[in-house]
């Protein structure tokens, strides 16, 4: 029973979508199925919480290493959480100014926003332009010409990383616009490589995936690979 | 150039004294020696100065690099260009403050266009922080640049919904199942610029922003594809999306703009038509954003061409022994 239900919601909600598609009379039937999906979705990220919360309070209560990590997104997310439930500092709306809670749990200057503001935002944006180190580090350390595929995909990327630029215009400026050799001006080659040889390839990858997919899936619909409910 | 280093003389001090250790190095144990066993911390200090000095140059002289619009970035602009005022526009900000550098700007002039335009504005998000984004857009644009666009008739936040493409498919037969209220707990019912709207197939444009999964590829496969001739979709992209979405351009995809360089070459088109004597900087991120990008782009080049002459000068110096 606690296979053969799960079993069943995935073959049913498959077989639904894919007939949803393409018979129009069963599109209302798609859209519920749907919709139950994004219920679930929204229930997963009670989920999620509950997961955070369970791993995190392990690590402190056993002191692994490093367990003050843990106290801090504890810390962080039962304070983001909270207050963001409980619109704290939060005026009501001027729609419903006797209710407390009738404001926006977002607003300017309230709790939530300045969490978000001073310390979401900074935080996730820092890691991610820490890429610019580490790519940098890697093109010196990795990058090397040592084959012949290794020459095409690194001229490639001359091309793209000038083309990406003022840089690339500037070098090849020389070329007149309307001559037969407009085509080598790197800014051209740049839209050239990009939307034939990337496309192509992309297409190629996509078509690819694609069939996979439909394999996959079947063989999940049909209940012939249950992977995906873990193991028994 | 020369009149900002003399000025700001003491910026190229710190720069020059910052290096000295490296070129003390390089001095003691020769160019080859020092470069072969550089630690990577020499590196990420130049990459600091690449991005560090075009960002102050740039914001004390305003000084941008000139930008000659692709097809791409003309396409996108023709595509909210060629609607009425008064035509209807979906913006999806599937993207978070990891992407803002990138796309913040796109996302800024995509919203100053429709607002210049007077399309109505309805805004949504499929990151779970896109709701926040469509925040500061609508404060940084349309709350301090056209306060005459009045919140539920011209522009609304319908926020976030959880599901990814399943939110997709939904809304693009019937947008009430899934909305009841906007970002702010209002009733769909109570807003205006609500009433009629049951799918998003009667959207004149939809524009999504996107920085990954759900995005682009979700909209043009659940929205796009089964409804060709209703829905028309253009799009902004990080730059590690946006060779994946070549393949649909241009039928599922008709504009798209990739990473800043897309969003300076678009800003340009709409400050060229909109913009006036004096664009806001705020207005010319996109172009501003681009000088950091060719010093940081022109460093990683020189840095794989100095390897690669270290990587055959130690195999050559192997062989002969």
């Amino acid at each position: 029973m606690k296979r053969t239900i799960p079993l069943l919601i995935t073959a049913v909600g498959g077989f639904v979508l894919i007939a949803a598609y393409f018979i129009p009379f069963t599109q209302g039937w798609g859209e519920s199925v749907a919709v139950w999906f994004d219920v679930l979705a929204s229930i997963a990220f009670i989920l999620g919480g509950g997961n955070l919360l369970k791993i995190h309070l392990k690590k402190v209560s056993d002191r692994v290493p490093g367990w003050g990590y843990s106290l801090i997104v504890l810390g962080s997310f039962l304070l983001t959480l909270g207050i963001g439930l409980l619109k704290v500092g939060v005026a009501p709306s001027e729609q419903y100014p006797a209710f407390r809670w009738s404001g926006y749990y977002s607003e300017i200057g309230a709790p939530f926003w300045f969490f978000y503001e001073y310390a979401f935002q900074p935080l996730t944006a820092t890691m991610f332009a820490m890429l610019a180190f580490y790519i940098a580090s890697a093109a010196f350390r990795a990058f090397r010409a040592k084959n012949l595929e290794a020459v095409l995909l690194l001229g490639t990327a001359f091309i793209i990383l000038l083309g990406r630029t003022f840089a690339g215009v500037a070098l090849t400026s020389w070329i007149p616009e309307g001559s037969v050799f407009a085509g080598l001006r790197v800014e051209n080659l740049t839209v050239y490589i990009m939307s034939v040889f990337n496309t192509i390839g992309n297409r190629a990858i996509m078509i690819g995936i694609a069939l996979g997919i439909v394999s996959v899936s079947l063989k999940i619909l049909l209940g012939v690979d249950r992977s995906y409910m873990g193991k028994e | 150039m020369t009149a900002f280093l003399i000025g700001q003389w003491w910026l190229v001090m710190i720069v020059v004294i910052s290096l000295v250790p490296l070129f003390r190095k390089i001095s003691r144990e020769g160019l080859f020696d020092a470069l072969v066993s550089l630690d990577r911390r020499w590196i990420f200090l130049v990459m600091l100065w690449a991005v560090l000095v075009p960002i102050y140059y740039i914001g004390v002289t305003g000084d941008t690099f000139p930008e000659v619009p692709s097809a791409l970035a003309q396409a996108t602009f023709d595509e909210i260009e060629a609607l009425e005022p008064g035509d209807r526009i979906l913006l999806a900000f599937d993207y978070d403050p990891a992407s803002e550098g990138e796309l913040g700007p796109m996302a800024t002039a995509f919203v100053r266009h429709a607002a210049e335009k007077h399309l109505k504005m309805y805004f949504i998000a499929l990151w779970p922080v896109g709701l926040q984004m469509i925040d500061e857009t609508v404060s940084r644009v349309i709350e301090s640049d056209f306060p005459e666009l009045v919140y539920g008739e011209d522009y609304v936040s319908l926020g976030f919904k959880s599901g990814g493409e399943a939110v997709i498919k939904v809304i693009v037969t019937n947008i009430r199942e899934l909305y009841t209220t906007d970002s702010r707990g209002t009733s769909i019912g109570e807003i205006p610029m609500m009433e009629g709207i049951e799918n998003i197939q009667q959207m004149d444009l939809l524009v999504n922003i996107s920085a990954g999964y759900p995005g682009t590829k979700e909209w043009v496969q659940y929205a796009v594809t089964p409804y060709p001739d209703r829905i028309r979709l253009i799009a902004g992209a990080t730059g590690v999306q946006a060779p994946l979405l070549y393949p649909y351009i241009p039928n599922q995809l008709p504009g798209l703009l990739g990473a800043i360089k897309g969003a300076a070459e678009y800003e340009k088109l709409v400050t060229d038509a909109y913009g006036g004597e004096n664009p806001d900087p705020k207005y010319l991120e996109g172009l501003r954003r681009m000088g950091p990008q060719l010093v940081a782009h022109l460093l990683i080049i020189v840095l794989i061409l100095i390897a690669n002459v270290l990587f055959f000068t130690s195999r050559k110096r192997e062989a002969s022994g």
